[in-house]
């Protein structure tokens, strides 16, 4: 027999599930023993699953989810007891998560360990690197990536390859690539997970971008949010450094490029690129008016390219399989995969990379697992606040770039953030607008104005106190916010609000005009009751709740004082007897 | 991290050696200000007075970066400060909830310090662990499917712990 490979997935997500004790408990139990190696690995994406340990041996592998220190110590004595959540059985049902996925940019996660960078060169990581140095020339390489057909992975969708071919063409003394890793959006964390479980993929994609363009500097610019990414990040660099990747005359070329990390302190605004310049510059990450465009006019007045995490970590691929390869996979316009992070009401939440082109449906039922509880699809919000929510009438939406903005929703940088019946859209609404309303860095008016106003309007409807002109004066904003801003965080701020009003007006006019939330989230509209039939005088409601608002003699039917409730919906959790009802 | 309220010549014996490491870098002014806050806890006005002088920057610039990300702090903080996540997926899954439970707990707005200075609440964007929504930081660790119940429960344990 081989010898025994133990995987833990030590991402944040699994480490905030409690991956640590479980590593801690299987290093004290291989510790001695020959035939097992324990490794430190990246996030698989089965995170609904978290923490999970794979284990290897004689080529075949299972992955075991919901790991405790206990059930670690039954995995490593007698396997059989446990169910796999992923088994290399193909047919297993458990697999189905996995079956429909090609994995390009998460070719390596969860799979290697990413402090090592031995474990990425054994999976053929920097081969690309010395393709493009030794064999291809700046062009060859540029054009490689044009005929992928790549679009940036960030949001906006532009042409990578026609990107890096300006920035080849500008001139200039010296030139700078840029890593956007500012991955601000809610709901997003597939960059996260990239950085975290596959760091030198985009080193890699760096450095051949670097030579494309003749840029002898990068930068990685990451949020401070992520202290595990900029780690590993850290120690990849320092590999790359010894291993002759990075630094003077790589692999004996003339080329020379060296990578830095820029830690971001906390601004949405700077996803945005010439915000994110300004704030690699030391200032206050505020925007400007393009043109110059980065390619002419970058960090330090010196030409730029920028590309997110996810646009890089495609390029060791293409260079290495080629741009057809890449091509077979998506639609017309939209070439390759897309990763996408699943959460919210789903049963399966993940990280998820499907080929282009695939409609949203077997994204969200196939692999996805269906709705939480089995309960109504109502809508899926893609693309953050800069997106919109696209209907359950529309989900057999393809998932490519056009298709996506067509609905009014952008494809953005990949989060899908599902909603049941349970989910109120107005609310949902709101949220996106008081976020971006915080997040507008206030140079332009109608963005700084214009995104309070309509967040004043949206918090109006969800009090009951909204008016029925209300919805045309949002109607009337917001086609102003997106003409009067200069970034695409004021030019889609409005999206939220303009898709849920394209699909939803129905409940918009439920809280204006009926009084109603019909999802019963919105507190101003919602009441709690106790069915004197029903209630057995338990107490446990009135011990429950936080604002002593239930009273009432034992065994004897209860009473909540609608004035003091505070509908935070403990009672209801708290009733033996289902007696508590909202309306 | 610490918080400390130091008087002048201590702040200044504090904050020289950051200022040889950074002085006349370009680009400094995010990760000067970061390894000032971590040095001391805050950004004191003190402070910023202090390395405007000391570095030839405006104090304006400082004051103006240090208000514009969600980072610096000019306040001094609890012991253990929470990070509830409102990002999307939590609101979805009932972080809302959870975040006036905090509130109501420890008897603080969101943004605010309780008087015994153990805790500080805050209410921040996605902290990017979306499939275990809702989720917090207290410190460095993520603890996530929270309920308004287990988050307090959270909290008390650090609070036993200390």
């Amino acid at each position: 027999m081989s010898k025994i490979i133990v995987k833990v997935g030590m991402s944040s997500c699994g480490i905030a599930a409690g991956a640590g004790p479980v590593y801690e408990k299987l290093e004290t139990l291989v510790k001695g023993r020959e035939d097992v190696e324990l490794k430190k690995v990246g996030c698989i994406g089965l995170c609904f699953h978290e923490p999970l340990v794979e284990i290897e041996q004689d080529g075949k592998s299972s992955v075991y989810g919901e790991m405790t220190p206990e059930k670690a110590e039954t995995l490593l004595a007698e396997r059989t007891s446990l169910t796999p959540v992923l088994s290399q059985i193909q047919d297993a049902p458990e697999n189905h998560m996995m079956g429909k996925q090609v994995r390009i940019v998460l070719r390596n996660c969860g799979l290697i360990d990413p402090q090592k960078i031995e474990e990425y060169e054994q999976r053929g990581g920097y081969a690309s690197l010395r393709k493009s140095l030794l064999e291809l020339s700046q062009d060859q390489v540029i054009d490689e990536v044009l005929k992928s057909g790549l679009r940036g992975r960030g949001g906006a969708g532009f042409p990578t390859g026609m990107k890096w071919r300006f920035a080849h063409d500008a001139k200039g003394d010296s030139k700078y690539v840029v890593c956007n890793a500012d991955e601000g959006d809610p709901g997003a964390f597939m960059d996260r997970s990239v950085l975290e479980g596959d760091p030198h993929s985009i080193i890699e994609g760096m450095a051949i971008c670097g030579y494309a363009i003749g840029a002898s500097q990068g930068i990685i610019y990451c949020r401070a949010e992520y202290p595990l990414a900029i780690k590993h990040i850290n120690k990849a660099l320092e590999q790359a450094r010894e291993k002759g990747y990075l630094g003077q005359k790589i692999l004996g070329t003339g080329f020379s490029f060296d990578i830095y990390i820029k830690e971001g302190a906390g601004a949405f605004v700077c996803g945005e690129e010439t915000a994110l310049i300004a704030s690699i510059e030391g200032k206050r990450g505020m925007p400007r008016p393009r043109p110059p465009f980065p390619a002419h006019k970058g960090v330090f007045g010196k030409p730029t390219n920028i590309n997110n995490v996810e646009t890089l970590a495609n390029i060791p691929w293409i260079i290495a399989n080629g741009h057809a390869a890449f091509a077979q996979y998506g639609t017309e316009k939209s070439k390759g995969t897309k990763v996408f992070a699943l959460a919210g009401k789903i049963k399966k939440g993940g990280l998820v990379e499907v080929p282009m082109g695939m409609p949203l449906r077997d994204v969200i039922y196939t692999i996805g697992g269906g709705i939480q509880d089995d309960k109504a699809f109502k809508a899926v919000q893609m693309g953050g606040p800069s997106g919109g929510c696209i209907p359950a009438s529309l989900i057999d939406t393809p998932v490519d770039y056009e298709s996506i903005t067509a609905t009014g929703a952008i494809m953005g940088s990949g989060g899908m953030v599902v909603m049941d019946e349970g989910t109120c859209i107005v609310d949902v609404a709101r949220f996106f607008l008081s976020f971006t309303q915080k997040e507008s860095c206030g140079k332009c008016p109608f963005c700084r104005i214009g995104t309070k106003r309509m967040l004043e309007i949206l918090t109006r409807i969800c009090e009951g106190k909204g008016k029925m002109e209300d919805l045309e004066t949002l109607k009337e904003l917001a086609p102003q916010i997106k003409d009067g801003s200069l970034c695409g965080l004021g030019q889609t701020a409005p999206n939220p609000v303009l898709t849920t009003l394209k699909y939803f007006e129905d409940e918009y006019l439920a809280h204006i005009r009926d009084g109603k939330c019909p999802a019963k989230v919105c507190s101003a509209l919602i009441h709690y009751s106790i069915d004197p039939a029903k209630c057995i005088g338990c107490t446990k409601c009135a011990r429950a709740c936080p604002v002593s608002a239930i009273t009432g003699e034992i065994k004897k039917p209860h009473f909540i004082n609608d004035d003091v409730c505070i509908r935070c919906g403990q009672c209801m959790k708290a009733c033996p007897v289902s007696a508590i009802s909202v309306e | 991290m610490p918080t400390l309220v130091m008087e002048k010549p201590e702040l200044e014996e504090a904050l020289r050696p950051i200022i040889e490491r950074f002085k006349g870098g370009k680009g400094i002014t995010i990760p000067l200000l970061a390894a000032v806050q971590e040095k001391i806890g805050y950004l004191s006005s003190d402070s910023l007075d202090f390395l405007s002088k000391e570095m030839d920057i405006p104090a304006a610039e400082l004051f103006g970066v240090a208000t514009f990300y969600a980072m610096f702090r000019l306040q001094p903080q609890g012991k253990h400060v929470v990070r509830l996540c409102r990002g999307t997926a939590c609101h979805v899954q009932g972080s809302l909830r959870v975040g006036e439970m905090l509130q109501r707990h420890l008897e603080i707005e969101e943004g605010q310090t309780t008087q015994d200075r153990l805790f500080t609440l805050q209410f921040v964007a996605c902290l990017g662990c979306c499939s275990l929504a809702p989720v917090m930081m207290v410190d460095d660790e993520v603890h996530g499917r929270l309920t308004p119940e287990k988050a307090v429960e959270i909290l008390e344990s650090y609070r036993k712990a200390d």
